[in-house]
C-alpha cells in the first residue's frame, strides 16, 4: 500500500503538485490521464523518489521513504519503472540488460539471473533476442524487453510512464498485451497513458490531474462516462471518442 | 652544374656519417626516442586518472550532489592549468616543487605533463559523461542502483566510448608537448636532436630526422586508434 500525503512539487518558481493525499492499494491498477503539463508524470516520479518532493510525505507499506534516512535504492529495488524512452542500456545485450540490477544488487547470482531472463523473454515473447544488443531492437520490442528489465527485480509494484507513447502506432498492441497480462496476475500498477481505451480496459481506477491536482478519481465508468467536475468534462469531451 | 650537385651530395653524404654514425650518434635519438615515449606513457595514465577523478567531481554538482568545497577546488584547479603555459608549470614544478628532493628529471617531466594532461581530459570525460542520455541514469537508479554504481556500469561505458576520439587526440598532443621537457634537460628525442646538431653544428639533418620521428610514431597511433574504433564500432552492432 502506498500513501500520499500532502504532496507539494515545485520546480523553482514553477507549482507542479499541490496538496496531493492519496492511497494506492495493492493489486490496484491506476491509470492516471490529464493534460501536458498536469503534473502526472512528476507525480509518478515522486513515486519512487526520481523527483524528491518539495514537501509531504509518501509512505510504502509502513516505510516513509520520503524520510533522508531511508536506504532510497532498497525502496526502488522493489518498484519497477519502465519509461516512454524505453532507456535501455545501449551497450549491453538484452540478457545483460535484464541481469544486471539482479547481480550487481547480490539478489541473485549469474545463473539464477540469467534463468529468470530466460523466463521473463519467453513470457514477454522474445527469447530469439537474447543476445541481441538494443540498437537491433523495434520500439515495441524495446519497451517489451525494458519491462522484463524491470520485472527481473521481483517487484511489488510497476510504474509506468507513457509506455506507448513513443511507439509506432502497429507497435502499440504487443506492449498493451505485456502490461494486460500483467495486471492479470495482480500486479500493482501505476500507468500515465493517453490511450483511453487502454486505460479504460486495465484500469480499476483513473485519476484524472490538471494543474497539479487529482481533480476527480474513480473507475473508469464514473471518470471517463460521467464525470462530476467541469474540468474533466472538458477533457473527455477533447479525448474521448464520441 | 653537376659537379655542385655531387659537392652538395657529399656534404650531405658527410653531414649524415658525422650527424649519426660517429660516435653512434643515432643511438642519442633511439635513447631519446625512449624517454619520450616513457614520459608520454606515464602522463598519459596520470592524465586519464586525474581527468576522471576531476570529472566525476563536476559531473556530481551537474547531477545536483553538491561537494561545495571539493567542486570549487577542481574549478581552480582546471583555471590554473588552462590557464598557463605548460613550460612554466614543468620549470616550477621541477625548480619550485621538487628544488630540493633527489627525483629522476623523467619522472618530474611525466608528473607535470600529467597534471597538465589531467585537466583537459577532465573536460574530455565531462563532455563524454553528459552527451549520456539523462535517461540512461534514471534507469540505473529506478532499477535501484546507487549513484557510484550506475556510473561505473552504465554511464561510464558510454561515455568513454564516446570521448575516445577526443582522448586520442589528447595523447597525441600530449606526445608533441613533451618535446619541451629538454627545458628541465631532460634527455627527450628532441633534446637528442638539438644535442646532435650543437656537436655537428649541422641543423639540417638532426631536426628533420627528429621531425620525421614524431611523425612515424604520430601515424602509426593513428592507424591504431582506427583499428580500436573499428572493434568497439562491431560491438556496438551499429
Amino acid at each position: 500500500m502506498i500513501t500520499v500525503e500532502k504532496l507539494n512539487k515545485n520546480f523553482g518558481e514553477l507549482v507542479v503538485l499541490r496538496d496531493i493525499s492519496e492511497t494506492i492499494h495493492d493489486g490496484d491498477k491506476i491509470v492516471i490521464v490529464g493534460p501536458s503539463g498536469s503534473g502526472k508524470s512528476t507525480f509518478l516520479r515522486c513515486l519512487n523518489l526520481l523527483e524528491v518532493p518539495t514537501s509531504g510525505t509518501i509512505t510504502i507499506d509502513g516505510v516513509e521513504i520520503t524520510d533522508p534516512k531511508v536506504d532510497i535504492n532498497k525502496v526502488r529495488s522493489q518498484m519497477g519503472m519502465v519509461f516512454q524512452n524505453f532507456n535501455l542500456f545501449p551497450h549491453l545485450t538484452v540478457l545483460e540488460n535484464i541481469t544486471l540490477a539482479p547481480i550487481q544488487l547480490k539478489l541473485m547470482n549469474e545463473s539464477q539471473a540469467k534463468e529468470k531472463a530466460k523466463y521473463l523473454l519467453e513470457r514477454v515473447g522474445l527469447m530469439d533476442k537474447i543476445n541481441e544488443y538494443p540498437k537491433r531492437l523495434s520500439g515495441g520490442q524495446k519497451q517489451r524487453i525494458a519491462i522484463a528489465r524491470a520485472l527481473a527485480m521481483n517487484p511489488k509494484t510497476m510504474l509506468f510512464d507513457e509506455p506507448t507513447s513513443a511507439l509506432d502506432p502497429e507497435m502499440i498492441g504487443e506492449v498493451v498485451e505485456v502490461m494486460l497480462e500483467l495486471a492479470d496476475e495482480g500486479m500493482t500498477m501505476v500507468i500515465v497513458s493517453h490511450e483511453m481505451g487502454f486505460a479504460r480496459k486495465i484500469s480499476n481506477r483513473i485519476f484524472f490531474m490538471d494543474e497539479g491536482v487529482i481533480v476527480e478519481q474513480g473507475s473508469a465508468k464514473q471518470v471517463f462516462d460521467n464525470p462530476e467536475k467541469e474540468r474533466t468534462r472538458a477533457f473527455m469531451s477533447k479525448v474521448l471518442p464520441r | 652544374m653537376s659537379t655542385f650537385v655531387a659537392s652538395a651530395f657529399s656534404t650531405l653524404k658527410e653531414n649524415f656519417y658525422n650527424d649519426f654514425i660517429v660516435d653512434n650518434r643515432w643511438k642519442w635519438l633511439l635513447e631519446g626516442l625512449g624517454v619520450t615515449l616513457q614520459i608520454t606513457f606515464m602522463a598519459t595514465l596520470l592524465g586519464i586518472i586525474i581527468g576522471l577523478l576531476l570529472a566525476l567531481v563536476k559531473v556530481s554538482q551537474f547531477h545536483g550532489r553538491k561537494i561545495p568545497v571539493l567542486s570549487q577546488l577542481v574549478d581552480g584547479y582546471v583555471l590554473v592549468i588552462r590557464g598557463t603555459p605548460i613550460v612554466v608549470q614543468l620549470l616550477i614544478i621541477y625548480y619550485v616543487i621538487f628544488a630540493s628532493v633527489a627525483i629522476d628529471k623523467v619522472v618530474v617531466a611525466a608528473l607535470a605533463f600529467g597534471l597538465n594532461s589531467g585537466a583537459y581530459v577532465a573536460e574530455i570525460f565531462r563532455a563524454g559523461i553528459q552527451s549520456v542520455d539523462s535517461g540512461q541514469m534514471e534507469a540505473g537508479r529506478s532499477l535501484g542502483l546507487g549513484y557510484g554504481m550506475s556510473m561505473r556500469k552504465i554511464i561510464l561505458p558510454q561515455a568513454i566510448k564516446n570521448t575516445l576520439p577526443a582522448l586520442f587526440n589528447e595523447l597525441i598532443t600530449l606526445l608533441k608537448e613533451t618535446a619541451v621537457a629538454g627545458y628541465i634537460a631532460v634527455a627527450d628525442l628532441t633534446r637528442a636532436g638539438d644535442l646532435i646538431r650543437a656537436r655537428t653544428f649541422d641543423p639540417l639533418l638532426p631536426l628533420l630526422a627528429v621531425a620525421l620521428i614524431y611523425l612515424v610514431i604520430v601515424a602509426l597511433l593513428t592507424r591504431v586508434m582506427r583499428l580500436l574504433e573499428r572493434r568497439l564500432a562491431r560491438s556496438d552492432h551499429r
